[in-house]
């Protein structure tokens, strides 16, 4: 069964004189553990497509299918619950929150989902281990480097233990260095995690290491297809 | 609860310069507020001491219809029993007795209509310290068997110490009441109306002269703690039945009631003011600090937070700043307020003019009252809580795609 299945699914956004369809009439169904990455040049419809799949944004026709559950008819309010217990997000800007420290920015989410203390510290300090700030745990995103930042917002969104994750132009602020640092840290946790990971995406970096690419033009599916480099390497 | 109590804390001084702005626009408006109240209710309970003490009392007891007559017929005996039970009631610190009529007062071919006013010159001195105000000769003891004029009317009779005028009026019951009395003093008061027209003999001698014997036309009661009034003025109203009434100052002296019914109101709409004032600096800050997070708000809903917690939080951040400006404002007011309470301000020129016209030093003290306190922080912080509305009512309409671009 697919982790997220789009099923004749359209966006169209009316407020213009010619109504402009930004995702048009797309299929699309992405598995548990895949490593996908949507792109496509500039107003293709990558991140209106990823809006929609992680319910910030809702259909004007179609229907999309989270976990098993229709997400396209929820109301505002459910899609924020729903966000919070099954979607983790990574932004181009990182997005932290500015006041807190690495550890308690990742606590946040956790704490939103109403875990326990001791439980959040736990898992906080794991996941900031596990992407490489074991020692800057107290630091402020001030007094960390941009790349250090896309590790937290990484920690952030896995901590909260959702069933995808989905990173919108992940590497677009970082240097060549940190990108493959990032980009190696979530292919590794993708591998040892099951971790599903979904990009949108036009850095070459990043399309190099997704397993599966997906290319949008004009708002419809142009290629979906396995990444070659990475299906040799497999082999 | 305590991590988006934290959050908040924390917002605020993301950006110190605009908080500390927006506190200080509360700390200097309590300030303000608290000085101008100060000045006023200190003025006002000012006034009503000195009135007070210029010769009402608090309380005043008289015979039934009396103040409304202003007759003989309506003066009263005040028997032991009902002086005893007076003298029990808490809080009552001197009661003095009147026999208060009008007369002819005469001198040579000079006559003129005069208050005659029968006092226990001790008592009378406790409450309106009339001795200070004598300019001539010997004030009244209890055997004292002449007048003391005031200076005014003793400028219109063109009479001094040792003179003698002659009282001519009605007594009790219709009684010729007639007397050749020496000036035994002068005294002077400020406030014209009662400088030309007063004139006081000893209580005995006054009921004596008008065929009133122990009859009072008044007992002005004062008390050591005005806050107190009602209780006391209720506890006398049992004592006194129909057979009397008991007023209070303010109904003694409407005039002076309205005079600070007018001049609070003018105060209120210039507190007013400076609540509107208050509220825009509020408002203002509270608007620029939605406007520049908008990114930050969509974030935070499309990762999961729900609405109604990120409005909890910029509630928090509203009545922080509030609190902040509320309090120090008013613990700096404290001492300023305490000075100027022991150390009234002087007041000179027209000002000046218009208190001593009324009988009063002119003086603007101050006054400080819990109550004064709370009433500012109430209002800053229902003027917090409506302008924390606005970022409320703005991330409920707010839809996180859009506000994820900016």
């Amino acid at each position: 069964m697919s982790l997220i299945e789009l099923n004749q699914v359209s966006k169209i956004y009316d407020e213009t004189i010619v109504p402009i369809r930004a995702v048009d009439n797309v299929n699309l169904k992405i598995g548990k553990g895949e490593f996908t990455s949507i792109v496509g040049p500039s107003g293709s419809g990558k991140t209106t497509m990823l809006n929609l799949i992680g319910g910030l944004d809702q259909p004007t026709e179609g229907k999309i299918i989270v976990d098993g559950t229709d997400i396209s008819t929820y109301k505002p309010d459910a899609l924020i619950n729903f966000r919070l217990h099954h979607i983790g997000f990574v932004f181009q800007a990182y997005n932290l929150i500015p006041v807190f420290t690495a550890k308690e920015n990742v606590e946040f989410i956790m704490l939103l989902q109403n875990i326990p203390k001791s439980e959040r510290e736990k898992r906080a300090v794991e996941f900031l281990e596990a992407v490489g700030l074991k020692d800057r745990i107290n630091s402020t995103p001030a007094e960390l480097s941009g790349g250090q930042q896309q590790r937290v917002a990484v920690a952030r969104a896995l901590a909260s233990q959702p069933s995808f994750v989905l990173a919108d132009e992940p590497t677009a602020n970082l240097d060549s260095v940190s990108a493959e640092s990032l980009l190696d840290l979530m292919e590794d946790l993708n591998h040892k995690h099951n971790m599903t990971f979904v990009f949108s995406t036009h850095d070459q970096r990043v399309i190099k290491r997704a397993h599966r690419i997906v290319t949008l033009q004009d708002g419809k599916i142009k290629k979906d297809e396995m990444n070659p480099a990475h299906a040799k390497s497999e082999a | 609860m305590s991590t988006y109590i934290k959050l908040a804390w924390r917002n605020l001084w993301r950006n110190k310069k605009r908080t500390l702005i927006a506190a200080a626009s509360v700390f200097f408006a309590v300030i303000l507020a608290l000085i101008m109240r100060s000045m006023q209710t200190g003025y006002y309970d000012y006034m009503i001491d000195a009135s007070v003490r210029m010769y009402t009392g608090y309380i005043q007891i008289h015979g039934k219809d009396y103040w409304e007559k202003k007759s003989l017929e309506e003066s009263m005996i005040l028997d032991e029993k009902h002086l005893n039970k007076l003298k029990k009631i808490k809080g009552i610190t001197l009661a003095v007795p009147r026999f208060e009529t009008y007369s002819l007062i005469s001198h040579g071919n000079k006559t003129k209509v005069a208050q005659i006013t029968g006092i226990n010159p001790q008592e009378e001195n406790k409450l309106t310290d009339l001795k200070k105000k004598m300019i001539e000769g010997n004030f009244l003891d209890d055997s004292s068997k002449g007048i003391v004029i005031a200076q005014g009317l003793a400028e219109i009779l063109k009479v001094g110490v040792g003179d003698s005028v002659v009282i001519y009026g009605q007594g009790y019951h219709g009684v010729t009441a007639a007397a050749q009395i020496p000036i035994t003093g002068i005294v002077k008061f400020t406030l014209p109306d009662l400088n030309k027209a007063f004139t006081y003999l000893t209580l005995n001698y006054a009921q004596w002269l008008f065929s009133a014997p122990e009859r009072l036309t008044s007992l002005s009661i004062m008390i050591d703690n005005p806050n107190e009034l009602n209780r006391i003025e209720s506890q006398l109203k049992n004592i006194f039945n129909e057979d009397y009434e008991v007023m209070d100052w303010e109904e003694l002296s409407p005039e002076l009631v309205q005079s600070i019914q007018v001049d609070n109101a003018q105060g209120i709409i210039m507190l007013g003011i400076l609540y509107v004032v208050i509220a825009f600096g509020i408002f203002g800050t509270i608007m620029m600090m939605t406007a520049e997070r908008v990114k930050e708000f969509g974030i935070l809903i499309s990762v999961g937070m729900k609405k109604w917690k990120l409005g909890l939080v910029t509630l928090y951040e509203t009545l922080f700043v509030s609190f902040l400006g509320v309090f120090t404002g008013a613990i700096i007011s404290i001492p300023i307020l305490l000075y100027f309470k022991a150390n009234p301000i002087p007041l000179t020129g027209e000002m000046a003019d218009a208190i001593l016209a009324w009988g009063f030093e002119p003086i603007l003290p101050f006054a400080v009252y819990p109550g004064m306190f709370f009433a500012q922080i109430w209002t800053v912080l229902a003027i917090a809580m409506v302008s924390a509305l606005y970022p409320i009512l703005f991330i409920r309409k707010l839809k996180p795609v859009e506000a994820l671009r900016g």
